[in-house]
């Protein structure tokens, strides 16, 4: 096969806020033959974004090309001038972008944008470009392919834009494609039929792709070949299957470590007589007015009962939007919950936080997603970590700095970083800090929402390693909240899953492998597997995907 | 869809109704507890006590606030504005020939502004770092930050005192060609125009750099699209709410805010009006013109609520 792409000693430079220059792609080089697909796969900073989008001449703000040549069809990118390279912007090189909710200008039709290419580059008429249009969205499985373009960008779901975005890159005849993450924020129910329709789309048309991606099960069922990235440069470069089945660097070893979930006994056992520590039964919550029932009009969480026994961890799985992140809310008492009960060690707790006895309130904490929201910018670490602790135990002075380096070391971090501000850590770290924030109340009970959600694989491996020993060191409970199967799988003693605001099934460890409620068994059959096979072989029942799939 | 549209329109304006109604009780009262008595001063320090109760009677101040202030709601919604306690004349009469000037100032004033600003605020946030965009900013604060009576004084030193090329003082009457016209409106208008345009420029540059920094101005970017269609296609026009809104905040200014101006141009509109009527003690006069402000100002605000509404394909 010829090739297609050629990309030569790549450098792309990045100014600082100080005005120093760094070289943050030093030195790639990939080639890319007509109709093949390529990933590009490494952990956030890698340089995986701003190779692909160098393919179409264009660096982010702040970013330039600084040497090397990026050979796309025989045309240099980084020599052509701004005109020239407009020209092959969108028909020869085409972009389907990491959040399509965000790419989509929400002022226009859908039909408007997606055709807009035709238009800028004189393609063809109008009629002719809607009439194609409507061609690639049957052939992206959309529904009512006639229609859809005559709605705005928010009146249809995320996973339909995703592939109006796929249609908007197509319609201009590309040789190759760039896919930036176009996955990364969908529902696992949602992510099968998006890639379907890529994968088939692209080998129908023999156009080349370069996927970007961290998720190397993704990317195993879309990818010829995977180049590994780190630090903005290539650790490792080779056909899907010799990746996956033999990696050589050290790095993409990690990467498929991070990823296999790892048998660990528990420590949780089930003693019999255990009293459950946190209890709920028949919990309301949501927004919007109260109706006349003294319920919520929107109802966010309906009626849901669980238990949680002390030193074992539950684990609450669910779409976006089922309700799992406003019932942690609701049982850390910041929504306050409009009907049910809340038990934790025996005693019934108020609804609301401000309503709760201190002690109530240190032994239960909530660890959230976005480390970077819940730390205090202007704060340093010390006085983070030290602010829970003057507050619930009054502790002053030295033996309050000997109880922050005893946390900082708790979450394996080094005390030289309690100077530090939360902008001066990195991801895991901050993710560390804020769990250590939790820590520092001496809870029994700690809700962790999405807390590895926002990280790469192996930093998020290593978070999930060091809560289990925690557990171990501190006797604690979680309730582990997730989109992510083999995050709770990796975790938890029990599994709920929940729908639409309603808890439909409750599944111990052992009894993961065959869930019983149909939405629960298209959930887990939709988490993508290592094998290169699994997508193209994977037979989801209809009916389900109907009742319960995305879109 | 749209009966949604029409229901959120309908509370805005049924809002500035409120609204309206509020400042003119406001305003009513605030009028009324300013020192002195009305009678009073019309009929002079030599006025026998019973002449000046007669007068009361007559003039209905004996009567109480809640009452009075009734009568002239009542009067404001039928059109009778009342009579003015200064020279007795409809103010209906006073207003007309000054609302008209008041206009025309302003007309003139956002004809020139309007277009000029939104060109510097649009072509200053696209080409957003250069040189251009640093020289448009600096002149755009320093506008800001001079008052505009200092402005408006230094052009009258320069341009009549020293110079002797304008007159200082705007005199409607004496206008008798297109020359004159011009000569009469050349510093009002620009004064004006300067005090508007910066905070319309400012507002705008920063409502399009919002928008250009958006990832569909990138994704249009990377349909190859010219840097014209990006701006005018994909910047503009969700950048429409905040510009309009601050349009409407500095066009409300040219009607309410131009006292000052007014005043030291000595120029006949409704502001030079109602600062006279302050000195007269002339209570209709002055609450006549606090509320037509106001529903200059609310009526302004409310077109730019509705065009926001209608340009957020969200609610159409």
């Amino acid at each position: 096969m010829s090739k297609l792409v050629e990309i030569k000693n790549l450098h792309v430079e990045a100014t600082t806020d100080a005005g120093r220059r760094i070289e943050i792609i030093k030195g790639v080089n990939i080639d890319i033959a007509k109709g093949e697909i390529v990933a590009l796969i490494g952990e956030s900073g890698s340089g995986k974004t701003t190779i692909a989008l160098t393919l179409m001449g264009y660096t982010r703000p702040g970013c330039r090309i600084a040497g090397g040549a990026l050979l796309v069809d025989g045309k240099d990118m980084a020599g052509l001038s701004e005109r020239e390279r407009a020209k092959v912007r969108g028909t020869e090189v085409a972009y389907v972008p990491q959040s399509a909710a965000a790419a989509f200008n929400p002022s226009q039709t859908i039909m408007d944008q997606v055709i807009e290419v035709t238009r800028i580059h004189g393609l063809m008429t109008p009629d002719k470009a809607r009439e194609r249009a409507i061609e690639l969205f049957k052939a992206l499985s959309l529904p009512s392919p006639e229609t859809i373009g005559e709605r705005y960008p928010h009146q249809v779901s995320g996973g339909q834009l995703q592939r109006l975005a796929a249609a908007m890159a197509l319609i201009g005849g590309p040789k190759l494609v760039i896919f930036d993450e176009p996955t990364t924020a969908l529902d696992v129910t949602t992510q099968i039929d998006v890639l379907k329709a890529f994968k088939s789309v692209m080998k129908a048309g023999g156009i080349a792709g370069v996927y970007v991606s961290h998720d190397l099960a993704v990317v195993a069922q879309i990818a010829d070949r995977i180049v590994v990235l780190k630090g903005g440069e290539v650790q490792e470069e080779g056909t899907t299957e010799a990746i996956l089945s033999t990696p050589s660097h050290p790095y993409t070893q990690e990467l498929l470590s991070a990823f296999e979930p790892k048998e660990t006994q528990f420590a949780g056992k089930r003693t019999d007589k255990a009293r459950p520590l946190l209890e709920i039964e028949n919990v309301i919550a949501g927004y919007g007015p109260i109706q006349a029932d003294g319920l919520p009009f929107m109802k966010a969480v309906n009626s849901v009962s669980l238990s949680v026994e002390k030193g074992r961890n539950l684990g609450i799985i669910g779409e976006s939007g089922c309700g799992k992140s406003t019932l942690a809310r609701c049982i850390a008492g910041i929504l306050p919950a409009s009907a049910g009960n809340i038990i934790f060690d025996g005693k019934e707790l108020d609804h609301d936080a401000r309503r709760r006895s201190r002690e109530a309130l240190r032994e239960m904490q909530i660890v959230f997603q976005y480390a970077d929201t819940a730390l205090n910018p202007a704060k340093p670490i010390e006085d983070i970590l030290g602010r829970p602790l003057s507050f619930y135990h009054g502790l002053k002075g030295k033996a309050r700095d000997a109880r922050v380096d005893e946390l900082l070391d708790m979450v394996r971090l080094p005390k030289a970083l309690r100077y530090r501000h939360p902008s001066e850590l990195s991801g895991g770290q901050k993710q560390r800090i804020n769990f250590a924030r939790a820590l520092a109340a001496n809870p029994k009970l700690i809700i962790c929402d999405e807390i590895t959600s926002a990280l790469d694989t192996v930093v998020a491996a290593a978070i999930i390693e060091l809560l289990k020993e925690l557990q171990r060191e501190l006797d604690l409970s979680y309730i582990f909240i997730s989109h992510d199967l083999s995050v709770v799988e990796a975790i938890c003693d029990e599994i709920m899953v929940m729908y639409r605001g309603e808890k439909v099934e409750h599944l111990t460890r052992e009894d993961v492998k065959s869930p019983t409620h149909p939405y629960s068994k298209l959930l887990f059959s939709s988490v993508p597997k290592l094998d290169p096979t699994w997508l193209d072989t994977l037979v989801l029942e209809p009916e389900l995907v109907r009742q319960y799939g995305g879109a | 869809m749209n009966s949604e549209i029409a229901s959120m329109i309908g509370k805005r304006l049924v809002i500035a109704v409120i609204t309206l109604l509020i400042v003119s009780f406001a305003v009513f009262f605030a009028t009324s507890m300013l020192p002195g008595d009305t009678a009073t001063i019309l009929l002079g320090q030599a006025a026998t006590p019973d002449a000046v109760a007669g007068l009361r009677h007559a003039m209905h101040l004996d009567e109480p606030a809640v009452l009075r202030f009734l009568r002239w709601i009542a009067g404001l919604v039928t059109g009778d504005l009342g009579t003015s306690y200064a020279n007795n004349m409809p103010i209906s009469k006073l207003i007309s020939a000054r609302f008209v000037n008041t206009m025309e100032l302003a007309g003139i004033t956002a004809l020139i502004s309007i277009p000029f600003a939104l060109t510097l605020g649009i072509t200053s946030a696209v080409m957003r770092g250069t040189l251009y965009d640093r020289i448009v900013t600096v002149l755009t604060i320093g506008v800001i930050s001079v008052p505009e009576f200092m402005v408006a004084s230094t052009a009258v030193l320069i341009f009549a005192v020293y110079l002797k090329w304008l007159p200082a003082i705007s005199f409607v009457n004496e206008v008798h060609s297109l020359y004159d016209l011009l000569r009469m409106y050349a510093m009002p208008v620009v004064t004006l125009t300067f005090v508007v345009s910066a905070q319309i420029i400012r507002m705008t540059r920063a409502a399009v750099i919002e928008t250009l920094s958006t990832p569909y101005v990138e994704m249009a970017l990377l349909k190859g699209a010219s840097r014209s269609r990006i701006v005018l296609r994909h910047a503009l026009p969700n950048a429409l709410g905040p510009i309009v809104n601050a349009l409407a905040l500095s066009l409300s200014y040219l009607i309410g805010g131009v006292i000052i101006i007014e005043t030291i141009f000595n120029y006949p509109g409704i502001a030079k009006l109602m600062v006279d009527a302050v000195a007269t003690r002339d209570l209709p006069l002055i609450q006549t013109c606090a509320v037509i402000f106001c529903a200059g100002y609310l009526i302004l605000i409310t077109i730019a609520d509705i065009i926001a509404i209608i340009s957020n394909p969200r609610l159409r």
